[in-house]
């Protein structure tokens, strides 16, 4: 069985079809990258996962849960982490906070605390920063809290939406320098990115999505030779 | 100099009470970007429990008058939590701001009218009985009446409180995460409908602790008790900038002072005068009040 298996989604925001009929699936240790140009639709479907987006009709299951029918805050306790796009921090919290924030739903104390530490080990710079307020960080600093915080929930399957958005080109590099230690330490990640260069290059297989509808998908390797997916996503001319 | 130190006991006093009150308004302001106006009329809520069940605690247990305040606290916070979920909860999930700002005006009067509705309440006023015996304490040649340092010490314990189970707490965190962002707050696993509920009964619990300490000093509860207060402590909250706590306890005191110090020096006719005066010239330099951040709105 798969980790998480889409089937037919729809979604409507109020009269706009955004979503129409999307089935795809994301084996356990895979990384799965969606790929699409902007409205395309990627946004809503990781949205639509974690229950920020009401489906109007279709499946999504993970490790065995229908999550249409699960309330929103109850899906993290599953272990289905979602990192957001534009980090979506609490700005006026510490860095500290934010990462507690990320293991708010777990009771075992010491567990959280040695999970800490463990992040601030693998990070020294937010460890020197853990009491500053995160809205004064920089863009990648912020992208390290905004995954580190998905870290803190113990997840067995991450959601990622646009990690690179505004980040220059080396630190899109440490971030997905990021992504590939989760995915060593056991981690599934379905990778939501415009920088379809990076996303393919990291990725077992791919999706590509064009308003709305899953127009193609393969391994990584096939798609980053498909010269559809290059004149459309990969700056070839 | 007695003058100026008796003016500013009271002054403290006032602004204590001001200040509990102020708290409920800029908490829930702070969750979901709403006055309550309804929030005032907990007070009258609190003011008549504890007019029916202090007699209980006094002839029937023996303990003291104060001690019907357990019951205010939980009966102002399942109304606080009724509210919330019986009228805003519903209107939020349908409607505008607008909508939700017309529903709180009007929770507010319901509330009002229907506490006259019930015969053992009726349309005349309630005298509670002495909540705190007569004394006095002298200290540094000027006589303090207990109630007033009760007050002071009650209220000051309440903001201790309060700040420690917003900022060191987990579900202080929680609270803050859903007033910053509701979105992320679902993503880590916290219920903002829960969240928000607890919200309004700690607003609620503060109200009764203050409707203990007002009828304390002014034994008299009628049903339009809260609107003078409740509007009050609401300048203070936006004196203090709404959705700061802080700003809620630092509005309440200056509005005490303010009163206070009106009354003893200039005249009690210029009290509310002087209040509203200040609010005006407050805002006028800093918009957002005092201690008050500009709040961006998240699209």
């Amino acid at each position: 069985m798969s980790m998480l298996e889409i089937e037919d989604l729809q979604v409507y925001y109020g009269r706009i079809h955004a979503i129409k009929g999307v089935s795809l699936s994301v084996e356990e240790g895979e990384i799965i990258s969606l790929i699409g140009a902007n409205g395309a639709g990627k946004t809503t479907i990781l949205h639509t996962i974690t229950g920020l987006t009401k489906a109007k009709s279709g499946k999504i299951v993970y490790d065995g849960h229908d999550l249409l029918s699960i309330a929103p805050h109850k899906i993290v306790k599953l272990g289905l982490a979602h990192v957001p796009e534009r980090r979506q921090l609490f700005e006026r919290m510490t860095v500290e906070e934010n990462l507690l924030m990320g293991a708010y739903f777990r009771t075992d104390k010491a567990a959280v605390r040695y999970d800490l530490g463990r992040i601030y080990k693998l990070f020294p710079r937010l460890n020197e920063r853990k009491s500053q307020i995160a809205g004064t960080l920089s863009g990648g600093e912020q992208q390290m809290v905004a995954m580190s915080r998905a870290m803190m929930s113990q997840p067995k399957m991450i959601v990622m939406d646009e990690p690179s958005m505004g980040l220059s080109p080396i630190l899109v590099k440490e971030v997905f320098g990021m992504i590939k230690e989760m995915h060593d330490l056991g981690i599934t990640v379905l990778l939501v990115e415009q920088n379809a260069n990076m996303a393919l290059a990291i990725a077992d297989r791919g999706y590509v999505l064009e308003n709305g509808r899953i127009t193609m998908s393969g391994t990584a390797s096939v798609l980053a030779s498909d010269d559809g997916v290059r004149k459309a996503y990969l700056g070839d001319r | 100099m007695t003058i100026f130190l008796s003016t500013l006991m009271v002054g403290l006093r006032l602004g204590s009470i001001y200040a509990l009150i102020a708290l409920g308004y800029t908490m829930v302001y702070g969750i979901i970007r709403m006055i309550n106006f309804a929030h005032g009329d907990f007070i009258m809520v609190g003011g008549y429990t504890l007019v029916f069940t202090m007699p209980v605690m006094t002839e029937k247990l023996g303990l003291p008058a104060w001690t019907g305040v357990v019951f205010a606290i939980i009966v102002c916070a399942i109304v606080g939590v009724l509210v919330e979920l019986l009228a805003y909860r519903p209107v939020r999930k349908k409607g505008t701001g607008m909508s939700a700002l017309i529903t709180a005006i009007a929770m507010s009067l319901i509330l009002e009218n229907l506490a006259q509705a019930i015969p053992a309440i009726g349309p005349n006023p309630k005298i509670p009985q002495v909540i705190f015996p007569a004394s006095s304490l002298t200290l540094a040649g000027i006589t303090i009446d207990t109630t007033t340092i009760y007050t002071i010490v009650v209220a000051g314990a309440m903001m201790v409180l309060l700040t420690l189970l917003v900022k060191k707490t987990s579900f202080g965190r929680a609270m803050r995460a859903v007033s910053e962002n509701k979105k992320a707050a679902v993503l880590m696993g916290v219920s903002v409908d829960r969240t928000i509920l607890l919200t309004f009964a700690i607003g609620a619990s503060l109200a009764a602790v203050a409707a203990l300490m007002y009828i304390a000093q002014y034994p008299l509860v009628f049903t339009t008790i809260g609107s003078s207060l409740g509007l009050k402590a609401f300048v203070a909250a936006v004196l203090g900038g709404i959705g700061s706590l802080p700003g809620a306890m630092l509005g309440g005191l200056i509005i005490g002072m303010a009163e206070s110090f009106t009354v003893s020096y200039i005249s009690s006719a210029m009290a509310d005068t002087f209040v509203y005066l200040i609010l005006i010239i407050v805002l006028l330099i800093r918009p957002v009040g005092i201690l008050g951040k500009n709040v961006r709105e998240k699209v």
